[in-house]
């Protein structure tokens, strides 16, 4: 009885952070709240498999990400063609950038590559570390690493931050050598 | 918008992404404008009918038990 208590009480804190990661994932509100539905539903069928008084935000992360890649496969779908607020293609003009906004950095996020922009996310915004962030992609730390990076430099291109003072010799190299954008 | 940038203290990890940053700033104040959104009632009421449901499940469970 206890236990299942404070498992609800775990996913009602969880909720809101993972809410943004879904509108971040599926660029609609109504999307993300569906698919935050189904993950709670997932969930809770599985939440046998969570230990309790381990990460259960990572576990919920975990789930709802695969949940979203398996119903973009089972639609046949494209990440990149996902619907919503993010999907305006970009092409760069730098003198924009300029005075970087809120909606600017929007575009310029969703223009990054679907691996890069949850990478990003995850570090930069859901607070995980690369670990935590590694496993719910299920990817290596390092692949983790250098999705964020590079995430990073093309941000930092976009919206034409000087990244010599704030962001070390690293960041400046490869911004230089970083490809123009394509498509 | 220009928020002054945070210096980093030795040996703290920061790719750029800390909350001083300009696009750690960003990222989260993106991020942040739905995590401050008021959950979605329907959402609640979900987890409170399989919570709910569970018990009652339960309640049955130890009632057959001392049968």
């Amino acid at each position: 009885m206890a236990e299942n208590s404070s498992f609800k009480r775990e996913m009602l804190a969880t909720l809101p952070s993972l809410r943004a990661f879904a509108v971040s994932l599926t660029g609609r509100h109504d999307k993300a709240d569906d698919l935050v539905q189904d993950t709670i539903m997932k969930a809770w069928a599985k939440q046998d498999s969570f230990e309790m008084g381990t990460n259960i935000k990572a576990w919920l992360f975990t789930i709802l990400r695969n949940e979203f890649y398996s119903q973009m496969r089972k639609r046949g779908r494209e990440v990149q063609d996902s619907e919503g607020a993010f999907t305006e293609r970009l092409s760069v003009h730098p003198s924009q950038y300029g005075a970087m906004d809120l909606e600017d950095f929007k575009k310029a996020l969703d223009s990054l590559p679907a691996d890069q922009r949850e990478a990003i996310i995850l570090i930069g915004a859901s607070g995980f570390s690369y670990e935590e962030a590694a496993e719910i992609c299920d990817c290596a730390i390092g692949t983790m690493k250098s999705r964020v990076s590079r995430a990073r430099v093309r941000l930092q291109e976009l919206l034409e931050i000087s990244g010599e003072a704030d962001y070390g010799p690293d960041a400046v190299s490869a911004q230089v050598t970083t490809h123009s954008h394509s498509s | 918008m220009i928020q002054r940038r945070g210096k980093l203290l030795p040996g703290q990890r920061d790719e750029g992404l800390g909350p001083n940053t300009e696009i750690g700033s960003r990222l989260r104040a993106l991020y942040g404008s739905v995590q401050e959104e008021v959950v979605p009632e329907r959402l609640l009421d979900l987890l409170e009918k399989l919570d709910s449901a569970e018990a009652a499940q339960r309640m049955a469970q130890r009632a057959s038990d001392q049968e």
